[in-house]
């Protein structure tokens, strides 16, 4: 059997994961930040740890300006829907996910009568998933509030020139928002030298936590009066107010928070500290090099993308002549036991980029955990998937 | 100064509370997280409970870490006779 669905979440986790989470159930328990018994203090030290652990992944200075939600869409949602008003202009870019696209539509659509809607330009990638700094540079307008960029693309695992956008949004005076879902954990990220001011993260792909943890890194830059909770309720804080605490991190984590997903996360994040987020990489961009190259020496297989492992995520779409994704996918899990995903992967407009659009991809996405055994059992396979579809 | 003279450092929430405890540990000034007590604020969380000799100290210490204070107060003696 092999798991090569990593781009959708990451399996197997790191060791000691599912017994951290095991442990806080069992031991543990308690509601952070409200009681103030010995193991509420326990969960609250648990729930500050993972802030501390995630923060330090990411190089972010100030634990306590890192907010955790359930996941890299929530995220989104909180800084496009807390950060743009009608009347702002943001810059995006066409290999983004619906988590990124569906509330930039969303507030598209939202118009005021004095102040119009937000407007969204969506910046043209290369057919391979490349993006031209100079082409967001271009699409600054005066109202320009935002840049807001995939880190790497989901489908075809293309990294976005962050960095370089970093150093433009400085200079023209805009912040820059992130989605590092494909990143995080597994590509190099520093807030800092790569002037990021809005980070949104999952915790459950690369970072080798459980599914419903993430969050949003918001830099000094960040003014967070101008950032409007997505959810307001109860944070065991200024318990004596009916309005919402003004302060990082609680004015955006009402309601119990989850720590027993957090205490996953935290040995999760933990295991790719100490293992180190540049060997990982090192590992990954082996095994997509040696993938890309064995798909591209098949006759009748198409593989999208740069063709270049050291700019892209260790994810590989492709398509099989004369086979449609879906079967490609069922035949690999039914005859050989390789779970992989096909279809649209949640980012049309991606698709329609790289030129798959309706059919979609077969997506192979690797992990730190896959070996080069495994690249070679699935180049095999899908070897003989093509022969037969010729 | 006797022993069981405290002083509370109150803080905006749990996660700030935290941080301080952690933040003192490593300059070696022994603190306890308690209840915020109800005649300081009728809030339902923790602050972080200090040796009264060691508040200027701590209050340095935690403002040069940059973890901000809401409040620091001495508490009546509470050492049993």
């Amino acid at each position: 059997m092999i798991y090569f669905d990593n781009a959708a979440t990451s399996w197997p986790k790191p060791p000691g994961v599912a017994e951290a989470m095991v442990h806080f159930l069992n031991e543990v328990g308690a509601n952070p930040g409200r009681a103030a018994h010995r193991r509420a203090i326990a969960s609250g030290r648990i729930l500050y740890d993972a802030r501390e652990t995630v923060g330090e992944l990411f190089h972010a200075p100030d634990p306590l300006r890192l907010v955790f939600g359930k996941n890299v869409t929530e995220a989104l949602n909180l800084a496009l829907r807390g950060l743009l008003r009608p009347g702002d202009h943001v810059i995006t870019s066409s290999v983004e996910h619906n988590s990124m696209m569906r509330p930039l539509r969303a507030l598209e659509r939202q118009s005021e009568p004095c102040s119009g809607s937000v407007q969204v330009t969506v910046v043209e990638c290369s057919p391979q998933g490349v993006l031209d700094p100079a082409d967001v540079e271009a699409a600054i307008q005066p109202d320009t509030k935002l840049v807001a960029l995939n880190h790497a693309s989901n489908v075809v695992g293309t990294l976005l020139p962050v960095a370089e956008v970093g150093a433009i949004c400085r200079e023209r005076d805009l912040l820059l928002l992130v989605d590092a879902a494909q990143t995080g954990g597994a590509y190099p990220i520093d807030v800092q030298a790569d002037q990021i001011d809005l980070l949104a993260f999952t915790g459950h792909k690369s970072l080798g936590g459980p599914m419903g943890t993430g969050g949003l890194i918001m830099g000094q830059r960040v003014d967070e009066a101008q950032i409007e909770p997505l959810v307001r309720g109860g944070t065991g804080s200024r318990s004596e107010h009916e309005v919402q605490p003004d302060f990082l991190p609680d004015m955006y984590e009402s309601g119990t928070p989850n720590v027993v997903g957090l205490a996953g996360l935290q040995v999760g994040a933990c295991w790719v500290l100490e293992r180190s987020v540049e060997a990982i990489r090192a590992h990954e961009v082996a095994l997509a090099q040696a993938l890309i190259n064995g798909l591209r020496a098949i006759p009748s297989v198409t593989v999208y993308g740069t063709l270049d492992a050291e700019l892209q995520t260790s994810t590989v779409s492709f398509n099989i002549a004369g086979m449609a994704p879906s079967e490609v996918g069922l035949r690999l899990d039914d005859e050989y036991g390789i779970m992989c995903r096909v279809g649209l992967h949640c980012a049309p407009t991606a698709h329609k980029t790289i030129g798959t659009f309706p059919d979609g991809t077969v997506r192979f996405g690797l992990s730190a955990f896959n070996t080069i055994d495994e690249v070679k059992t699935a180049l095999v396979a899908v070897e003989t998937l093509a022969q037969e579809a010729r | 100064m006797t022993p069981g003279e405290y002083t509370v450092v109150l803080f905006h929430s749990t996660s700030y509370a935290i941080r301080a405890e952690k933040v003192l540990h490593k300059a070696g000034i022994p603190s306890k997280m308690i209840p915020v007590p109800r005649h300081l604020s009728s809030d339902c969380g923790v602050c972080v409970r200090i040796e009264r000799a060691d508040r200027e100290a701590a209050r340095q210490t935690l403002e040069a870490a940059g973890v901000e204070l809401e409040d620091v107060h001495d508490l009546a003696d509470c050492s049993n006779p």
